[in-house]
């Protein structure tokens, strides 16, 4: 049986080794390695040591400096990886607010039989399928200091406003970019809680809020857990976002990634930041299943 | 010929027995209600109507429920039983009519607040919980002290003989377990009415029979008012104190489970309730029916309509040698039941189901003798047959349900 199914994965071995594996691969091959003025390759680990020991500045991270007035100096990638973090996690906490309550509206709908779910979330999935630099040009010309809505706020005796080349802006920019993975997973558990549940809560005489505390929500924890899975790390990797909505002075790891590859050409710090983000990203997903396998384990879900 | 009356005689002193037996019970009922004459009727439905887009699924449904009996809605799929018990249980609003409960008006309170409680369908019991926390979410809702809600708890678990799984997680239990649980939790908030949505559907005979006995001892000993809906006409008869017998969204007959059987009201009823022979008649005068071209005694009045169904039970048949004064006709088909043989006959261009305890092999001639109290007239109705032999078993076109529930 075993040898059957063996071979049946086969396919699916290929897929990962080409896509997933080799890539990886790559990357770990450039971070150790480096090239001396003859063009020899050389083993080295240089990239690490680039990233540890170059400049440091004071680390101003959940108001260390600015509210506390503590001067603790780490390198300026520490920096960029906290700044990444945060804003990450915002956008994250961001999209999960806005989309719980559409992918609940979205589902209410369709457990209805509403003809317009369907059309709604055909809506929502529809800004994935166009371009995302484009997407994200848009809101440039909507935030600009003479765009649309400045325009508008002008008329009105206000601003302008600066909402571009700041938080406020790439973390729109991440909320926009990566609300409907947020929406989809949420939306795919709530479809399948059956209305007899909430029904069988109402008759024991829950009412709408302890109905939506104790059964809805514990029983739409996985699709919250893959939802945050697929909002954090995509907004915490990101450049373009960064670079659009930022002006091109906002440091991201993501931007430092790609400046180090495309400007500076240094393939091997690159690499090493690729690898020690890639390390993290790993540690923090399992984190946060294990304790989706906990919350479900506890409750019996799925 | 011998053989023709011992059964006869046995079928005779069946019939004493049931009837003696069914007497005592109403005695029972009776003593019940004069206990608490006051509060008999503990929810009234009056002229209730609903309609699902253009399909009407309650047609002026009135009836009332007493305290403490156990009530069956009996239909076939689609009749507007499980429509009202959710128009009870709060989870639908009637378009017109009126619905109270001991004496209020029972339909601007929300289901959360209504004294009711539901057996859903398909148990709906909460996966994200175990057994325990299931049977003791409407206590924690009432925010009654933990100590007591573990103690009730414990004991509705013992109650429906599930000591000892509290633990367990809702996808680790049988079928018969998930039912037992669904009834603890809706019965341990005390309600004053039990509403039970076709609670036995899923479960296979066996368990379906054991579990019969016990929803009705529970029923007993609790003195809870049982609203059951089902389409398993023998389950009705089983448990029921009374059955409403429901089809297209109006009520077909309201009685005690004897009468339903022995007196059905129309052709609909008796074909539904066990399985009956409904032919065409004429009623010319009193007492006697026109049948195929012949006449035979019965103990009705003529109705004002000549034309009438007549419906004789497949038990109630007997065949015997064919006669001048008889129904003659050619056994067609002979099966071994068990208790009784199944046969079918063919006589006067119709098909007769006869069930007796004496064989006549496939291809001989007999003759159907039925006494005048045997032979129900009824009036013409919608559901009036074309065949003399009826659908055998329309209670099983329900056995996949599901989409039941919308």
């Amino acid at each position: 049986m075993n040898k059957r199914f063996g071979r049946l994965s086969f396919p699916y071995i290929i897929w990962v080794a080409v896509f997933t594996i080799a890539p990886l691969l790559l990357v770990a091959f450039f971070a150790f390695t480096s090239y001396d003025i003859n063009g020899n390759l050389y083993f080295t680990l240089q990239g690490f040591r680039n990233i540890f020991s170059g400049a440091t500045v004071t680390l101003d991270w959940l108001g260390l400096k600015s509210i506390l007035g503590l001067d603790i100096q780490v390198p300026v990638y520490v920096t960029v990886f906290l700044k990444s973090l945060s804003i990450a996690v915002i956008a994250t906490l961001i999209s999960l607010l806005l989309g719980y309550p559409v992918a609940w509206l979205l589902a209410k709908l369709k457990i209805a039989k509403k003809r317009s779910a369907d059309f709604l979330l055909f809506l929502t999935v529809m800004p994935m399928w166009m371009n995302a630099l484009l997407r994200t040009y848009a809101w440039l010309a909507l935030l600009e200091p003479t765009g649309i809505i400045n325009t508008f706020l002008g008329n009105l005796g206000i601003g302008p406003v600066q909402f571009l080349y700041n938080d406020f802006g790439i973390g729109l920019g991440m909320v926009y970019n990566y609300l409907p993975f947020m929406i989809l997973p949420i939306y795919s558990v709530l479809v399948k809680i059956h209305p007899s549940l909430l029904e069988a809560s109402s008759d024991l005489g829950a009412d709408n809020i302890y109905t939506l505390r104790k059964v809805i929500i514990p029983l739409s924890l996985p699709g919250v857990y893959s939802g945050i899975n697929m909002v954090l790390m995509p907004a915490m990797t990101t450049f373009l976002i960064p670079d659009l909505l930022g002006g091109g002075r906002y440091m991201l790891i993501g931007n430092a990634i790609q400046r180090q590859y495309m400007i500076s050409r240094d393939y091997t710090t690159g690499s090493a930041l690729t690898i020690l983000l890639l390390i993290f990203v790993l540690i923090s997903m399992s984190v946060i299943n294990r304790n989706a396998a906990e919350m479900s384990e506890e409750g019996g879900l799925m | 010929m011998e053989n023709i009356e011992k059964a006869d005689q046995l079928k005779k002193n069946n019939r004493v027995r049931l009837l003696t037996r069914e007497r005592s019970k109403t005695a029972m009922i009776g003593t019940q209600l004069s206990d608490k004459t006051g509060q008999s009727h503990i929810i009234e439905l009056v002229g209730v109507n609903k309609s699902f887009g253009e399909v009407q699924v309650m047609r002026d449904i009135t009836f009332y429920i007493r305290s403490n009996e156990f009530l069956t809605l009996l239909g076939p799929s689609g009749c507007g039983k499980t429509t009202t018990l959710r128009v009870l249980g709060g989870f639908e609003q009637p378009d017109s009519g009126t619905v109270t409960f001991e004496g209020h008006d029972l339909l601007p309170i929300p289901p959360h607040e209504r004294e009711l409680n539901t057996v859903f369908q398909r148990y709906a019991l909460f996966p994200h919980l175990d057994v325990a926390e299931n049977v003791a979410f409407g206590l924690q809702i009432k925010k009654l002290p933990q100590g007591e809600i573990d103690s009730r708890v414990s004991q509705m678990l013992s109650l429906v003989k599930l000591d000892g799984y509290g633990a367990r997680a809702i996808d680790q239990l049988s079928g018969g377990q998930m039912q037992r649980v669904a009834i603890a939790r809706a019965l341990v908030n005390l309600p004053k009415v039990l509403l039970l949505d076709e609670p036995l559907g899923a479960l296979d005979l066996k368990m379906r029979k054991e579990m019969q006995i016990e929803l009705k001892q529970m029923q007993r000993e609790l003195g809870i008012t049982f609203v059951y809906v089902t389409h398993d006409q023998e389950e009705a008869l089983t448990m029921s104190d009374s059955v409403i017998v429901m089809n297209e969204g109006a009520i077909q007959q309201i009685g005690r489970p004897i009468d339903i059987y022995n007196e059905p009201r129309n052709a609909f009823v008796a074909d539904f309730i066990g399985e009956s022979n409904i032919i065409n008649g004429r009623m010319h005068e009193d007492f006697r029916v026109l049948i195929c071209d012949k006449w035979f005694p019965c103990v009705d009045r003529r109705h004002e309509n000549e034309e009438v169904d007549v419906v004789i039970r497949p038990e109630d048949i007997d065949l015997v040698k064919p006669a001048d004064n008889l129904l003659n006709g050619i056994v067609t088909s002979a099966t071994f039941k068990g208790v009784h043989y199944e046969m079918i006959v063919e006589a006067c261009d119709l098909e007769w189901l006869v069930h007796s305890t004496d064989h006549k092999a496939e291809g001989s001639e007999v003759g159907l003798s039925f006494g005048p109290d045997d032979v129900h007239i009824m009036v013409k109705s919608a559901f009036s047959p074309m065949r003399g032999k009826s659908d055998q078993d329309s209670a099983s076109h329900e056995s996949e349900r599901g989409a039941d529930y919308e």
